[in-house]
């Protein structure tokens, strides 16, 4: 999950290191690695692929092959809030592309960006399996479900008013 | 203080990712509070999904009397039902999901892979030992391997992934097959837009599928299992993390497994999001760590599979059959379905359709009867269409030809397959040409690249779909489309490109009239295709609410308030979104 504090935080090698040899430094261990990294930061920050790569042994360009080959993967920071809209079949025959488009609207974004205030991040999924619910969204991995482009703004604007709070 | 005392109330609150999305914690959370601050002794309990999604929040009221269900449960409503259920002693009916209404949705259905599926709490090992639980893998111990081969065999279970490959043969085949260690892997991948079915097994009773994988493992005389689960099911991988704990504890999983000379440890993988990793061979590769991208069969991982040893690999719910067999019998499992495709299927049932949810039925059913007596038609009482079968994988099946029974063999005459078990019903709503794009354009994304055909050959098969939407299609461009299908489906490696142009060619096929309006005559008789139609605003209709034009991305409406708005064609990009936000239904597409 995201916290308030992830885009901001410092890496540490210790704590790379540290993710490795949990995995006994396999080169197979690769991907849980990664998943740990990017659960601690948000994303793959690119400094720790060579670290991972010297500790495996294996070329930072095969990380940075399987870092782009699959989805979950990001190479930038997200916003504070994530995002997801599903286009699973039943999602995408319920509105999920209107969806996305209201989303954009309320946050100021378009899929696959950040917001410039850094609150918002835009992304997509292929299908969060909730189809009898659609369309979803996840925000912050909680999934929300019955959408239509009025009640999204409602959730967003939730968000909206908690980052006010806690600037005050 | 009445009824309540004799501690005999169970509530059950569906919490299931279905029932989480709909509300169902919070619900939980107040039931929690008002049963504490009344003082009731009730036993309050989070169960799996219990399939009626459409209902959800679901709320299963029981006592010695009999049990209500109760949909669509709102925290506001927890007291009441409280007050007026459980201590005054009757129930809610207006908010209880009628009898009739429970008995068409389940009076079909066969629950055997969802045998436990919003019953037990899935996250109590205790509840599934009192539902028989573990008591598969005790009566398989006192056999032989081949015993439990045989039995699995004669059950005729077929995977349930989608290929239909015999298990009892599978597992027979890496039994035999040269190597040590052995591995079992429970490809739970689900990856297919539009089905649930393992994901909602996974989260509603996680140990009949550890349960099955043991017993694998002790038939084809592996030692380590692994369950390769999607990342995008959190909820899933939690509750087979408790469940692998639990059954670590109580020894069932471990060394020396029941006092038995039988060794087995199972451990989580997660999928990073490739859709790819659903085929068995890709599957491998990710979990050795490198990028998902299948390779030539054979050899077949049941000779040479991970790491390079005989692996058995089968889906959530192929394994979640196989307790149930060995403690009912093979005879008892194959007399349900048909000659050549035994048992049950689940199904997850979505889309336009009145009651969309999981159902597990006898195969030989007809989609007819699963989509009119178990779903209760579409949505609203529209036209029913189709039926999409198999996802990106499947194809779409005409509402004229859905008296055919949903059989392996039946379904892949039609062009479509059973696939995984996702099944979206459409309407007069949905546009076939944009269904063929969305799969298309999903296949076309997902594509690990290796073979040429299905690397560029989507691409370009999706072009042509964008082109035909985009109301520059010509008609040589379905011809084109058939020619490219043939070609991808020779030429690639696996079944990803195998079957990715399975959506094209069938809505070619039943709805070829549909391609023709949009080539011929520029319209989507849906529409939906964007480039096709115009939006206007029915000045009959519009209070003159402003609500659309402050939706309206690029300012291309106007008007005064409380006066008929109207919009630019000019300006309109067509996103819908007025359309969608307009409670008067006065924005309509021509």
């Amino acid at each position: 999950m995201l916290t308030e504090s992830m885009n901001d935080k410092k890496i540490s090698l210790t704590l790379i290191d540290a993710i490795v040899f949990k995995h006994n430094v396999q080169p197979g261990a690769v991907i849980p690695v990664l998943q740990e990294i990017q659960e601690e930061y948000g994303y793959i920050p690119p400094v720790t692929i060579q670290r991972i790569a010297h500790h495996l042994g294996i070329f930072a360009s095969d990380i940075y092959g399987i870092v782009t080959f699959y989805s979950q993967f990001r190479l930038q920071p997200p916003g504070k809030n994530l995002i997801k809209v599903c286009h699973g079949t039943a999602c995408h025959l319920g509105g999920a592309e209107r969806l996305t488009e209201a989303i954009s609207q309320h946050i100021g974004t378009t899929e696959g960006k950040t917001s410039k205030d850094g609150q918002f991040t835009l992304g997509r999924v292929a299908c969060l399996g909730c189809c009898s619910l659609a369309p979803c969204v996840t925000v912050n991995g909680e999934i929300h479900g019955r959408l239509n482009p009025e009640s999204i703004g409602k959730v967003v604007n939730k968000l909206k008013e908690e980052k006010t709070a806690n600037v005050e | 203080m009445m009824h309540n005392d004799d501690k005999s109330w169970v509530i059950k609150v569906g919490l299931a990712s279905c029932g989480i999305a709909a509300g169902g914690n919070r619900v939980f959370g107040v039931f929690k509070s008002k049963l504490e601050s009344k003082s009731i002794r009730a036993e309050l309990k989070s169960t799996g999904c219990i399939g009626m999604c459409y209902r959800e929040v679901l709320v299963e009221v029981c006592s010695q009397h009999g049990s209500t269900f109760y949909g669509q449960v709102t925290p506001e409503r927890v007291e009441r039902i409280i007050d007026q259920h459980i201590i005054g002693g009757n129930p809610v009916d207006e908010w209880a999901v009628p009898q009739d209404e429970i008995n068409s949705f389940m009076s079909r259905q066969k629950r055997i892979v969802l045998r436990n599926c919003g019953i037990i709490n899935p996250e109590s090992i205790d509840d599934y030992l009192d539902s028989s639980g573990y008591m598969a893998l005790h009566k398989v111990l006192g056999k032989t391997p081949i015993e439990v081969i045989d039995e699995v065999t004669r059950s005729g279970l077929r995977g349930r992934g989608g290929a239909g490959f015999t298990t009892g043969v599978k597992w027979l085949t890496t039994r035999k097959a040269k190597g040590s260690p052995k591995y079992v892997i429970c490809n739970a991948d689900e990856g297919d837009p539009g089905a649930f079915m393992d994901r909602s097994v996974l989260e509603s009773d996680p140990h009949s599928v550890l349960e099955g994988m043991l017993i694998a493992g002790y038939a084809i005389g592996a030692t380590e299992g692994i369950v390769y689960v999607r990342a995008e099911y959190p909820l899933a991988i939690q509750r087979l993390e408790k469940a692998l704990e639990q059954a670590r504890e109580r020894k069932y999983i471990g060394n020396d497994i029941l006092g038995c000379d039988f060794d087995f440890n199972i451990s989580i993988r997660q999928g990073a999001g490739a859709f790819v990793c659903g085929e068995e061979t890709a599957l491998i590769m990710s979990i050795e760590g490198k990028r998902g991208m299948p390779r030539l069969r054979p050899p077949f991982p049941s000779q040479s599979g991970l790491w390079g040893r005989p692996t058995n690999i089968n889906n959530v719910e192929t394994y979640a059959n196989v307790p149930w067999i060995v403690l009912n019998g093979a005879e008892t499992y194959a007399a349900y379905g048909t000659a050549k495709s035994k048992g049950t299927k689940v199904f997850a049932l979505a889309g336009s359709i009145a009651r969309g949810g999981l159902i597990e039925v006898p195969m030989g059913i007809s989609i007819r009867e699963i989509v009119t007596d178990i779903g209760g038609g579409t949505a609203g009482g529209t036209d029913f269409k189709a039926v999409q079968l198999g996802g990106p994988s499947g194809g779409v099946i005409p509402a004229s030809m859905a008296d055919i029974p949903v059989d392996y063999e039946s379904i892949s005459q039609t062009g479509a397959i059973v696939g995984s078990g996702g099944m979206i019903v459409m309407d007069g709503n949905a546009c076939m040409v944009d269904v063929a794009k969305f799969f298309l354009n999903f296949t076309q994304d997902e594509s690990c690249g290796k073979c040429t055909f299905c690397r560029i050959g989507t691409r370009r098969m999706l072009e042509i779909l964008e082109k035909i939407t985009g109301g520059k299609g010509t008609e040589d461009d379905i011809s084109t489309l058939e020619e490219l299908a043939g070609e991808i489906k020779k030429s690639s490696l696996c079944g990803l490109g195998q079957t990715a142009p399975n959506p094209v060619l069938t809505t070619i096929k039943y709805f070829r009239d549909e391609y023709m309006e949009h080539i011929t005559n520029k319209k989507c008789p849906a529409k939906k295709c964007q480039a096709l139609i115009t939006y206007i605003i029915d000045g009959a209709k519009c209070p003159g609410c402003g609500l659309c034009i402050r939706y309206c991305p690029v300012n291309a409406i106007s008007g005064n308030k409380k006066e008929a708005h109207s919009i630019d064609p000019d300006i309109c990009i067509r996103c819908g979104l007025c359309n969608s936000i307009c409670r008067k239904g006065a924005v309509i597409a021509v």
